[in-house]
């Protein structure tokens, strides 16, 4: 694996970059969003063409002009968003493009299945061919896809933020597979935002600013040269960060949200917790632990099986959405494109669909009254004033998460809900967005956060509830929490020394029913 | 613990498509209206008599029926919808007007029953849309079926001649020399575009075409919105249904058949995505006026009737394609 070089003359994103990665080595690319990784990937694995520069595989060059010809090349990618048939069984995702088949015409199941599970055993992977694959978790379909990946004699394999939709066991599983890779003589290029991982898995690190590679290091230089964690974040936003999280912590005033042996579909509850006026909250526990489906029974957007939610005293019903955003309820939800934002529509409408009621008379837009207003928040907001009439489609994702924030600030909530508030979001808008979080507290609302990233969780929080199995198993003064205590909540390994130990007030809230 | 972090600037980067130089930001405004200007100057070459006031007056008012059930067929396919059943609304429609006038019922009270019936026929729609949440395709070749099937009971199969219809001004008058059926059509849009660009309404619309999860969680009523857009799609065919029987003056079971092909051809050209949450009403007109423009200058040109439906499908391609090229650009943009 030779050198790259290439260049974007005209659109600039990407400027002379030189990159390459070695045979057996896990090469690490950082950055924030639309600093020219993404497109670094496109090029190679023949998306995009450079206007400059060469790519070469093994020592000779080559022109890819589409993802076939990298395939072929030996380049194979895992993209963030998985590229499975969830209706197929695991066999024929694994023999799409190849089937094997007899006479020429009839499909050889039997070979299909007999090569499935040889490229499967080729990754230590253990699962039945025959499943459809949309009934296993994200971590076993990437898995899939990197089978195929190995099979097809890949030299480079591009990992595009693997572990953003992984639990933490699926997440030390794919690090084992990595590494076996690795070993095997593959050159793996891993972009990630999240530095732990990059410090267990990368031998270099190589960092993108606005289209230009501002650096490589070594992870095994020692002495003079050795690597920081805080050399990289420096790299990445081209200035010092003293501390990421920006919290003044507080008691709280009088209890906002108070919610009782609430239930819901799926084993959710009962759980029971309240939220004080002016505190932050965080709801932290493993993939499927069930804080998502506890925010989304709160907000009225799942159907209810038991218990009582009341805000400030008052029943909250919550039929629907509707009725918890006239209640005072705020919900930023866990997928912003899927489940918040209006792609092609302007940032003002996106700031403005749930709070068209307050600039309208009988049905009618007030036009400059909406526009004033959407300005105020977006400048709270610290987004450009011209990007009121962008199509939210435009932005980076710390821009689009500000613009759900935005619409959230316009309904003035009491009780603010926010899942994953930073997911997929650059180091510089995380800041920010934490920021504007304790802003929000400092006003009074109530805010509830989950985020799967614990530091984070810890950094921002006055408490944290953890939850595991649908139900909450602790609760937690941030103050006195540490990443392992909570995690063994979370994983429910936990030895009775350490609990005593931080004085965690652990109550397990299913095994009193 | 508090450090307040100065970050830079959060630049926004605009992409190809919404840059105000980039082909797809003048594509998505000019481009169909470009593709009708070289169209009427093709024309005004090849057809004779094209470019007389007879004849743009003559397009006008062909061109008003499916323009009329274009505009509702918009709202509809901006929510990520379809109307199936706007050509046997148009039939329903007419016959019930021409039904209602023929056993007394005053003239005002005749044509808004015609029209009444449209919105009801796409208010059944919208339930099966809405509540019970059936695909739109189905549902409206369903109600397509039965609401043919409907008209031609109503008339036990046979057309009903009306030489006397009381509103046949409303298919053959004109007001200062404009065909009333384009002074309906002018009103129609008017109401729509104020009602898509101006009202809380409107933005439900495209919010709920371009993301009906994310509306839903925004606090809007999507079932309600849903329910209003199939209503005001059977509105505009139930339109359209009077004007056809007043210009035929008569009520024909068999009127409007394979309108809904059109309709939708107009949306789509005017740039609507069949996705839904994209696209302008005022767009949808113009799509409607290159198919009408087209047809007229293909017959003043004596081209054979097999061979202007072959023009027109590779046209609407065409047109299409182009739309799919800025698309293309958006993308990797």
């Amino acid at each position: 694996m030779s050198g790259i070089s290439k260049r974007f003359g005209a659109t600039r994103a990407l400027s002379d970059v030189s990159f390459d990665v070695r045979p057996g080595e896990v090469h690490a690319l950082m950055g924030e969003n639309g600093a020219g990784k993404s497109t670094l990937m496109k090029i190679i694995s023949g998306n995009y063409q450079p206007d400059t520069g060469t790519i070469g595989i093994g020592g000779s060059p080559v022109v890819l002009t589409s993802p076939r010809d990298a395939m072929a090349a030996g380049v194979a990618i895992i993209h963030q968003e998985l590229n499975t048939i969830p209706e197929m069984t695991v066999a024929e995702n694994l023999a799409t493009g190849a089937e094997p088949t007899r006479f020429g015409v009839l499909l050889d199941r039997r070979a299909m299945r007999q090569q499935a599970q040889e490229k499967l055993a080729r990754v230590g992977a253990d699962i039945d061919p025959d499943r459809p694959i949309g009934r296993l978790s994200v971590g076993m379909q990437q898995v899939v896809e990197i089978a195929r990946a190995v099979a097809e004699d890949a030299k480079v394999l591009v990992l595009d933020e693997p572990t953003a939709s992984l639990s933490k066991s699926e997440s030390e599983h794919l690090f084992r597979l990595i590494r076996t890779m690795r070993e095997a003589g593959m050159g793996l290029i891993y972009i990630s935002h999240r530095m732990e991982e990059v410090w267990e898995l990368a031998d270099r690190v190589t960092v993108f600013r606005d289209g230009k590679l501002i650096g490589t290091r070594d992870m095994h230089a020692q002495g003079a040269d050795q690597v920081t964690p805080d050399d990289i974040v420096k790299m990445m936003v081209g200035r010092e960060i003293s501390d990421l999280y920006t919290h003044d912590r507080r008691g709280g005033g009088d209890v906002r949200l108070s919610v009782r042996e609430l239930t819901g579909p799926g084993g959710i509850g009962p759980v029971s917790f309240d939220v004080r006026a002016g505190e932050i909250v965080g709801m932290v526990g493993l993939i499927g632990a069930g804080r998502t489906e506890v925010a989304r029974l709160v907000y009225g957007a799942d159907r209810r099986t038991g218990g009582v939610v009341e805000l400030d005293g008052r029943p909250l019903e919550a039929r629907g959405p509707a009725d918890a955003i006239r209640a005072g309820v705020g919900l930023l939800p866990e997928s912003r494109k899927d489940q918040a934002l209006f792609l092609d529509m302007s940032v003002r409408d996106n700031v403005s669909v749930s709070t068209l009621g307050d600039y309208t008379s009988g049905g009618v837009l007030r036009g400059r009254r909406l526009l004033s207003a959407v300005r105020g928040v977006m400048q709270q907001l610290k987004v450009r004033a011209n990007a009121v009439d962008l199509e939210s489609r435009a932005l980076s994702g710390g821009n689009q998460q500000k613009v759900v924030l935005g619409r959230l600030l316009l309904q003035k909530p009491r009780l603010l809900i926010l899942d994953e508030p930073t997911r997929g979001v650059d180091i510089g808008a995380k800041s920010e967005i934490y920021t504007i979080i304790d802003e929000i507290a400092a006003t009074g609302t109530a805010v509830l956060v989950i985020s799967s990233d614990l530091p984070e969780a810890l950094g921002i929080s006055d408490r944290l509830l953890v939850m595991r199995g649908g139900r909450i198993v602790a609760e937690v003064p941030a103050a006195e929490a540490s990443e392992e205590s909570v995690m063994q909540h979370a994983t429910g390994v936990h030895t009775p020394s350490t609990s005593t130990g931080d004085r965690d007030r652990a109550h397990d809230a299913g095994a009193r029913r | 613990m508090s450090t307040t972090v100065d970050t830079a600037d959060s630049t926004v980067v605009p992409s190809d498509s919404t840059r105000r130089n980039g082909f797809g930001y003048w594509w998505d405004r000019v481009g169909i209206l470009l593709v009708l200007v070289l169209l009427v100057l093709l024309m005004a070459v090849l057809a004779p008599n094209f470019l007389s006031v007879s004849n743009g007056v003559n397009v006008a008012r062909s061109v008003s029926i499916n323009a009329i059930l274009a505009a509702g067929m918009t709202l509809v396919i901006l929510t990520g919808g379809i109307d199936l059943s706007v050509g046997s609304i148009l039939a329903v429609s007419g016959v019930t007007g021409v039904l209602l006038w023929t056993n007394g019922v005053p003239t005002p009270l005749a044509l808004i029953g015609g029209i009444l019936v449209g919105a009801l026929a796409g208010a059944v729609n919208g339930v099966f849309v809405a509540r019970f949440a059936l695909p739109a395709f189905i549902v409206t070749l369903g109600s397509m079926t039965y609401l043919r099937g409907l008209s031609y009971s109503l008339l036990d199969g046979q057309p009903l001649v009306a030489t006397e219809l009381g509103y046949r001004g409303v298919g053959n008058g004109s007001v200062a020399g404009i065909p009333q059926p384009v002074v309906l059509m002018v009103i129609v849009y008017a109401v729509l575009w104020f009602v898509l660009e101006r009202t809380r309404f409107g933005r439900h619309v495209y919010a709920v075409g371009g993301n009906s999860e994310g509306a839903r969680l925004a606090g809007i009523n999507v079932k309600r919105v849903l329910m209003t857009v199939y209503m005001i799609g059977g509105a505009t065919a139930g339109v359209a249904g009077v004007i056809f029987s007043a210009r035929v003056l008569s009520a024909q079971p068999t009127a409007g058949s394979g309108y809904e092909l059109d309709a939708i051809a107009a949306v789509v050209l005017g740039g609507t995505a069949l996705a839904g949450g994209r696209g302008r009403i005022l767009g949808t007109l113009i799509g409607a006026v290159i198919i009408g423009v087209l047809s007229n200058g293909l017959v003043l040109m004596n081209v054979p009737f097999f061979y202007q439906l072959i023009i027109k499908g590779v046209v609407i391609i065409l047109a299409i394609g182009l739309d799919s090229l800025k698309r293309l650009g958006r993308t990797s943009g």
